[in-house]
């Protein structure tokens, strides 16, 4: 682990304060918490993509052992699910916007949507009981394929009359095509960004709970975002007013995005607590997560590079096609639009780009944001377009990205598809990685190789991407029904210990860690004295939470403003025990200083003094040392690097081996070395996972193929060597900090990394194209083929 | 219903089951000790991941009328009251865990690799863990911190 500090302030590699709790079995995760007199509840789902309820008959199950309700759509008249962002299309209609009942009311349009819920005693019961309701469907033709469902052959909701969701635009048509005129060259490229399940390894799970006394709701959930999931299901599904609304989100087992959205089960044991007078606990099993929790990317592209005879790019066109399953989940329609289409220039002065993107909707499990959201589509197009053109044009593919870099000097750089970068250092994160991959030896390497009979390949990305998510008036201008501010509140305790609330969550980040290090490094305390709390609507003040890599960016920086306001006020409170004035203390190594005399205050001095005001000036000064802030950034902030896969095929099997993976991340200042390696780790092998490995596959019927772990190929120990990760580069220039966020690069920068190495090492061999996932199978037939 | 009785963690413990109650049912359910976790349906994931008679074994593949009579060790059991085990120290040296979930069964099944294998390869190491999914690490330090509890 890199070390460059010691200590426990910005940039130490501080082992992680919440490490001892889950090592040793501690942790308190949704399932791990009972509550008195609960029940269980168990889902049934339908069995069918695209189906009419005729009639359920449920009276078996109401009879059945230890059986408390069971309830179906037609019982659960609330409101519909709603969507949290509103995209116009291209003729400036609004997004067509299906109702989403929690339970399913006269159709069932995806292999897993809610139909009905049995609450029991025990699981087993609910689940036994379950198997007894009798529904009747009329089983309708599935539109399953995108293709199939733009005909609107088959309508998923009948109500809209069509399948097009949208039908979005961004970036000046006109001047790509002029300039799509006069190139020197074309490049088309189709390509299939896969569909993903994100497999969180903690399932999802939900305990719902109504205090008749109070008339208080609680309810526990594995969310990476509380007070999203109080608002929406308070005040758009159930019409629970927030102070009568508590929501928990306890420790959380990895969440990638698929847990940021409010699902139906959370509504169902919520709504049905009062019901049935008792607590209702719900928890996913890993085949009902995969036909449950939102899944991943699925777009198909076409697009098309135009450069000139020097092999610069003069514009760029695409056209995707994007699936949004069955129902709008929270975040999905921006996912294709814009947090990928803005995304389009990449790392490069392209200066004319033009995407057209249609959202369709199939009977399929909703998708949305899952790791990297949007912007790994955007990357994988760029990166593997840029590789084609190379190979057309004859020109190196490092060189051809060096000639189309935005140079360091440019910065701010404005793109034609609304992004303003603020900073950035291509050429130097591809000049580290470049000498950290041993580009050098690699031919010597390919050689040897080929002589044990094995094709080897090496593939680059030079990715960039938008995160810190996000600017309020931005994303309020693009259609976000949400701003995307960040909270915190520190309170400063009479002797000196701090707790820091926080709106963002921590499910795996460590952030109890990080942002205990930017107290520790501001105020100048132990560690030990700092307590970070998140995940409680009760307790912490109203934040976003945590996705689009914004933790640090958006709610790091709203806590460093709550330190320094809290410094603010007690320099006052120190000048008025010195004696001095406030603007001659100074704070220093957690003391307040008179400047230039050696009269001073420690830090806890200071506290004791804010909560004893004995003598106070009360009308200058209030009692007490607790503040808060709210931060709204000015921009997205804009991590980007290098990512180098060097990988070994086997063409007798057609299994690709990663042999070695380096990447150079530019994420800004980085406050825990060893928590950001980590990171960059797991999206790294997420990439990989995608590239070589995962895929959600239905049948033309509808029904989810790769729906268990027996099936889907979930990345193994042995599917990776060790990486090569570092950070280095600029930082950001819009807060404090200059951080940029690392939660979502790895999985960005990697897959066309890794697919470019794949067919960088079948290109002798006549392969010229490779879809993700690439199998044995997959890469064995394009051996085959080549022949 | 069937009477089990077993030793785990050091204290011998009995309880009415259904035949069909898993191992980690049990320990969770009516032992309370919830460090044992179940990510998966297919006995693929390895978060159940338990010591039964000194083996790791997945402990949602195996009923509680299986390991009667057992000795069973969780995750709850493998440190000496604030001292970590030298697994679970190294991952904590090593930034081996993220979200924390899959963490007791990768850590009690990488501790039979050691008292099975006790100078083990990286290439031995991912290939022991295989049974283990994590979603978060990469597996990059969970590798590093087996190898250094390889070392200690």
């Amino acid at each position: 682990m890199p070390d460059g500090t010691t200590g426990t302030g910005i940039g130490a590699a501080v082992k992680r304060v919440e490490d001892f709790r889950f090592l040793t079995g501690k942790g308190n995760y949704t399932d791990d918490i009972n509550r008195p007199g609960q029940s269980y509840a168990y889902i049934l789902r339908s069995p069918h993509a695209h189906a009419k309820i005729t009639s359920i008959d449920s009276s078996a199950a109401k009879a059945a052992a230890g059986v408390l309700a069971v309830f179906t759509g037609e019982d659960m008249q609330v409101g519909s699910l709603p969507c949290g962002w509103q995209i116009h299309s291209k003729d400036g209609s609004p997004m067509l916007e299906p109702e989403h009942p929690p339970l399913a009311k006269g159709k069932v349009r995806y292999v897993g949507d809610q139909v009905a819920v049995v609450i029991a005693d025990t699981y087993s019961q609910a689940k036994d009981a379950a198997e007894s309701i009798v529904v009747n469907y009329e089983v309708l033709p599935a539109a399953v394929s995108m293709s199939d469902a733009l005909t609107d052959k088959s309508l998923v909701h009948d109500d809209i009359g069509s399948n097009l969701c949208f039908d979005w635009e961004i970036g000046d048509e006109a001047a790509v095509d002029e300039a799509m005129s006069k190139a020197a060259h074309i490049t088309k490229i189709d390509l299939v960004n896969n569909r993903l399940v994100p497999n969180a390894m903690e399932p999802r799970a939900a305990v719902g709970e109504f205090d008749a006394a109070t008339g208080e709701y609680t309810l526990y959930t594995t969310s990476q975002n509380p007070h999203v999931i109080r608002l929406l299901m308070g005040a758009f599904v159930l019409s629970i007013p927030e102070h009568k609304l508590r929501v928990v989100a306890p420790d959380v087992g990895g969440g990638f995005g698929s847990k940021i959205y409010h699902y139906a089960e959370e509504a169902i044991v919520t709504w049905a607590a009062p019901k049935i007078g008792r607590p209702i606990k719900w928890v996913a099993d890993r085949s009902e997560a995969f036909i449950s929790d939102a899944h991943g990317r699925d777009q198909i592209n076409h697009a098309e590079l135009a450069l000139d005879a020097n092999g610069k790019f003069l514009a760029l066109k695409v056209q995707t096609q994007a699936n949004m399953g069955a129902y709008l989940s929270t975040f999905a329609p921006c996912v294709p639009t814009y947090l990928s289409a803005t995304l389009l220039a990449g790392t490069y002065t392209t200066p004319a780009i033009h995407a057209n993107v249609k959202a369709i909707f199939t009977n399929t499990v909703p998708v949305d944001a899952y790791r990297g959201a949007g912007r790994p589509e955007s990357t994988y197009l760029i990166e593997r377009i840029v590789d084609q053109a190379a190979r057309e044009t004859g020109i190196d593919k490092v060189e051809i990205r060096r000639r189309n870099f935005i140079p360091a000097d440019a910065f701010p750089y404005q793109t034609p598809v609304a992004l303003q970068y603020d900073s950035g250092d291509y050429e130097a994160t591809l000049s580290s990685a470049t000498k950290i991959a041993d580009v050098a030896g690699f031919a010597a390497r390919k050689a040897e190789a080929a002589s044990r009979g094995k094709l080897r390949g090496m593939g680059y990305s030079t990715y960039l991407e938008a995160c810190g998510i996000a600017p309020s008036a931005v994303v309020g201008s693009l259609g976000a029904r949400a701003g995307l501010y960040e909270s915190a509140e520190v309170r400063v305790h009479p002797t000196g210990s701090v707790t820091v609330f926080t709106g963002t969550h921590s499910h795996g980040q460590g952030h109890e860690t990080t942002f205990a290090q930017l107290v520790s490094d501001r105020l100048g305390l132990p560690m030990e004295n700092i307590e970070i709390s998140h995940g409680d609507t009760n307790k912490v003040q109203f934040g976003m939470g945590t996705y689009g890599s914004r933790s640090l960016a958006v709610g790091g920086e709203a806590l460093i403003r709550a330190v320094d306001k809290i410094i603010d006020k007690a320099k006052k409170i120190a000048a008025h025990v010195l004696e001095a004035s406030a603007d001659d203390i100074e704070f220093k190594d957690g003391n307040f200083t008179v400047a230039g005399t050696d009269r001073s205050m420690a830090f806890g001095e200071v506290a004791l003094t804010a909560y004893v005001p004995h003598n106070f000036p009360h009308d200058e000064l209030e009692p007490g040392l607790d503040e808060k802030a709210f931060y709204d950034p000015a921009n997205f902030t804009y991590p980007g690097g290098c990512h180098i896969c060097e990988v070994e095929i086997d063409p007798e099997t057609g299994v690709t081996e990663v042999i070695k993976f380096t990447a150079v991340d530019d994420v800004g200042r980085v406050i825990n070395p060893m928590i950001v390696e980590g990171q960059v780790h797991g999206g790294v092998a997420q990439g990989i996972g995608q590239a070589l490995l995962e895929y959600a596959a239905y049948d033309d019927s509808g029904q989810l193929v790769t729906g268990s772990f027996m099936d889907y190929t979930m990345p193994r120990a042995d599917n990776f060597p060790k990486f090569d990760v570092t950070t280095e580069g600029t930082l950001c220039t819009h807060n404090t900090l200059g951080v940029k966020g690392v939660g979502e690069v790895g999985a960005i920068g990697s897959p066309p990394a890794v697919i470019n190495a794949v067919i960088d090492a079948l290109w002798d061999r006549g392969v010229r194209d490779m879809s993700m996932p690439a199998t044995p199978e997959k890469v064995w037939s394009a051996l085959q083929a080549a022949e | 219903m069937a009477t089990v009785s077993m030793t785990v963690n050091g204290k011998s413990v009995s309880g009415e089951v259904e035949p069909r109650t898993l191992l980690v049912q049990f320990i969770r359910e009516q032992l309370h000790l919830t460090g044992t976790h179940v990510g998966c349906d297919t006995s693929q994931c390895g978060a159940c991941v338990v010591h039964v008679n000194g083996d790791s074994v997945k402990s949602c593949t195996m009923l509680a009328v299986q390991a009667d009579g057992s000795d069973v060790t969780t995750i709850e059991g493998l440190a000496n009251g604030d001292t970590l085990h030298p697994m679970q120290e190294a991952f904590r040296d090593n930034h081996g865990l993220q979200c924390g979930f899959c963490t007791p069964g990768m850590v009690m099944s990488a501790v039979d690799l050691l008292k099975k294998n006790p100078k083990p390869s990286e290439g031995e190491i991912r290939e022991w863990l295989e049974g283990n999914i994590c979603r978060c690490t990469g597996y990059h330090n969970i590798v590093k911190a087996v190898q250094q509890a390889a070392q200690a």
